[in-house]
């Protein structure tokens, strides 16, 4: 059966078709929908961890227990588990374990734009990434034979191209796997350094094992076309050198991305005059080449930032370049916004209206970095919200400046706790707002260990927060209604000036959830409003001034209430 | 390579997931290679948001660049500006001329610039405005915008009325069918 499928629900149904029991991640862009895919097969447990560290040990569990298990995390996620990665690499697998890393070239949705083939490098462990659809299901599917013929895991990179298109996808069956009996292997996984030195030449022999493999391996192919130009090149730049060349010009197409094959590549640039790698992120193929003593040129035309297209790529090799229609005047940019009726809104604002410094994280919430909210003044990472603050203000004394830090719920399940324990040991006066609105945002609305339900919706075990930070050692913990900018701000002024470590959670669930009922929209008097521009402050979608006079778009506008308090002239109702 | 290049475009939220997924299916079914690439995640919140559908014998690149829009369906004017970048010379906006402001507009930092499809018509492009935030509402919903645009992209293009019915039908909740069927008819001839 032929069927249109994004990259990662052909990840998905890959995972499914190999026979996986087990899958265990964390949602970031764009790796997402490997999981919620997944997660439709009831064949498998599927779940959301805490974290990818956990994830990933989770998987690498099942895979000791003999079955196969995957976990799929984004590319700064596998930072988080790179620790059971690195030693993963050493113990190897029962059963196969897949681990899926998608990358975001151009930071579409993230932070950075880290190259995650080091990590493959690094950790010694095969790296396959695939073109478009069909082949992220094959190379998938495909892992869990390598995983358990080699004794390793394996990482399929993803890129957002890939994950994110759709394309034509042929569906098998699913193969059911009888669970690998487990024995104790002490010397093979309890990993202290007697037993740890004798597995690191086990990874040493495996990898020239898999350079062999690579040599002659479905994942890397040659297409001749010509001895003029010879492209090597892999996943979603593949797509675009044909886009351009067709198959007027020889290209070497890599699958297996780490190792990369010698011979196969030396054999490919005798053949050529001119040997070019296109490759996003960092030259690390042309670096291969490069060490093998091959003349090519890769980064020297090519830049090591962002995401390529047909485009960028026709015009390094000097080919005509395509234009389409462009207006003389300006056109306003249209940045992603806070949604109407979000209840970080009214938080932000009294946040900015105190004039507090913000330490920031990662989610919907870092959208209140922008005008006109302006509220943050520093993101990193997932959880250095809490602990970057503690450090602030240890380094300032615990009452120079106005702080405090900002984390979603999600994000304080993740890496939170760990910060706000530092926090309540090492003794800060610090204050975390834990922005609780009941689902993982940014990602599209994932559950959570806060939110009470598990990935299929069922009823699960529900973190009490306000015990969890009183359990950690926090005695000032308090709950407030974003929507009540009044409370909003009362709360923050005491605790801010509170001589100990405290917590508020601002709790509203997100508006775009299905449960939320919105209210009527808001009016506005026209005669009663004095053009005062309060209302805009902040950062409303659904307001802005038409003739001079505040305007209400019903269509956006959810009743939230949040301008309504702001207006001292009773025009909005 | 004779592939066909169709970008939707708007602002986040609009629903040009469900427009994607008509068109991807319905092209699937006539038997030609098809790519739908789209970008999930933060831009999704009333960002300015891009869909490309391309289509032909042997589809390569998932995405559209510079002068290689067959057509472009837009569900508002300034995105259909934005975009116009990429259409072909002989290309076709389809475009829903309801404006929304973006955030820059709101806050008073930058105007909109209302007249903006004309500069594209003066420089010879097809542009083809219609209402179809009314033509949504007099067929039942606003948010049937997506399915007006279908129907008036259904006008310019080689497959039939009929699979393109059959196929809202297939995708569209039971209890939609008929408001969907009404906003195409209504973007196919208006």
């Amino acid at each position: 059966m032929k069927k249109l499928m994004i990259g990662n629900e052909a990840v998905a149904r890959g995972i499914y078709e190999a026979g996986v029991k087990v899958v265990s991640s964390y949602p970031g862009t764009p790796s997402t929908e490997i999981t919620e895919f997944s997660a439709k097969y009831d064949e498998m447990h599927c779940e959301w961890a805490p974290n990818e560290k956990v994830a990933m040990e989770a998987a690498f569990g099942a895979s000791l227990a003999g079955v196969r298990s995957a976990c799929a995390m984004k590319h700064v996620g596998l930072n988080v588990a790179a620790d059971p990665l690195f030693t993963l690499s050493y113990t190897g697998v029962n059963g196969g374990l897949l681990i899926c890393v998608a990358d975001d070239p151009g930071m579409h949705s993230s932070q950075n734009e880290q190259d995650s083939r080091h990590y493959a490098i690094a950790a010694k462990v095969p790296m396959l990434e695939p073109a478009d659809s069909a082949e992220s299901l094959f190379f998938a599917k495909t892992a869990f034979d390598i995983s358990e013929e080699f004794d390793t895991p394996v990482i399929l990179r993803m890129c957002t191209r890939i994950a994110h298109s759709q394309s034509i996808v042929e569906l098998g069956e699913r193969e059911e796997k009888t669970r690998i009996a487990y024995e104790k292997k002490a010397g093979k996984n309890i990993m202290m350094p007697a037993n740890a030195k004798l597995r690191h030449p086990i990874v040493e022999e495996r990898t020239q094992k898999l350079v062999a493999f690579a040599e002659d391996c479905p994942f890397n192919k040659v297409e001749m076309g010509g001895t003029e130009l010879g492209i090597i090149t892999s996943g979603t730049c593949y797509q675009y050198v044909k886009e351009i060349f067709g198959n007027s010009v020889s290209v070497l197409k890599l699958g297996l991305v780490n190792p990369l094959p010698v011979k196969l590549i030396t054999e490919f640039a005798a053949k050529v005059n001119r040997l070019v790698v296109i490759e996003e992120l960092d030259g690390i193929i042309e670096t291969h080449c490069k060490n093998l003593g091959l003349a090519c040129e890769g980064k020297d035309l090519f830049t090591p930032l962002g995401e390529y297209s047909q485009k960028s790529i026709a015009k390094v090799f000097g080919l005509e370049e395509k234009t389409g229609f462009a207006p003389a005047s300006a056109i306003p940019v249209r940045p992603p916004v806070m949604c109407a009726g979000c209840p970080h809104r009214g938080l932000f604002y009294t946040l900015s209206k105190n004039k507090v410094t913000v330490m920031g994280d990662i989610g919907c919430y870092t959208l209140g970095a922008q005008k006109p909210l302006d509220a943050l003044d520093a993101v990193l990472c997932m959880g250095a919200s809490v602990s970057g603050l503690h450090g602030f203000n240890k380094a300032l004394g615990n009452d120079e400046m106005k702080t405090c830090a900002v984390i979603g719920d999600s994000t304080f399940m993740h890496s939170g706790i760990t910060g706000l324990v530092n926090i309540a040991y090492n003794d800060s006066h610090s204050l975390v707002i834990i922005l609780d609105n009941s689902i993982t945002g940014m990602t599209g609305h994932q559950q959570n260990p806060t939110t009470g339900y598990n990935i299929k919706g069922d009823p699960a075990a529900k973190i009490d927060l306000e015990a969890l930070c009183r359990a950690v050692g926090i005695k000032r913990v308090r709950v407030v209604d974003p929507y009540d900018l009044k409370a909003c701000d009362t709360a923050i002024k005491e605790e801010l000036a509170a001589d100990e470590p405290s917590v508020i959670i601002s709790r509203r669930p997100c508006v775009l959830l299905k449960s939320v009922k919105a209210k009527p929209p808001v009016k506005i008097d026209k005669d009663k409003c004095r053009s005062c521009k309060m209302c805009m402050k902040i950062g409303c979608p659904a307001i802005s001034m038409v003739d001079g006079k505040a305007h209400i778009d019903a269509t956006l506008c959810v009743g939230c209430g949040v301008c309504e308090q702001l207006c001292a002239f009773g025009a909005i109702e | 390579m004779n592939t066909t290049s169709i970008m939707i475009v708007g602002v986040g939220g609009q629903g040009s997931l469900l427009a994607s997924r008509v068109l991807g299916n319905l092209l699937v079914n006539e038997g030609y290679d098809v790519k739908v690439s789209e970008v999930h995640g933060m831009s999704q919140r009333g960002g300015s948001v891009v869909t490309y559908v391309r289509f032909g014998d042997k589809v390569a690149s998932p995405i559209i660049e510079d002068g290689e829009a067959d057509f472009i369906i837009s569900f508002e004017k300034l995105e259909a500006a934005r975009w116009a970048k990429c259409l072909k010379k002989d290309g076709k906006i389809i475009v829903n001329t309801q404006e929304i402001d973006p955030m820059p507009v709101i806050t008073g930092a930058a105007v909109y610039p209302h007249d903006i499809l004309d500069e594209i018509t003066a420089q010879g492009a097809f542009v083809d405005g219609l209402d179809a935030l009314s033509l949504a509402n007099e067929a039942g919903s606003s948010k049937a915008v997506n399915i007006v645009l279908m129907g008036r992209l259904a006008k310019y293009f080689h497959i039939e009325y009929d699979k393109w019915i059959a196929q809202i039908e297939q995708l569209v909740a039971p209890k939609f069918v008929e408001l969907n069927k009404k906003a195409f008819a209504l973007g196919f001839n208006a």
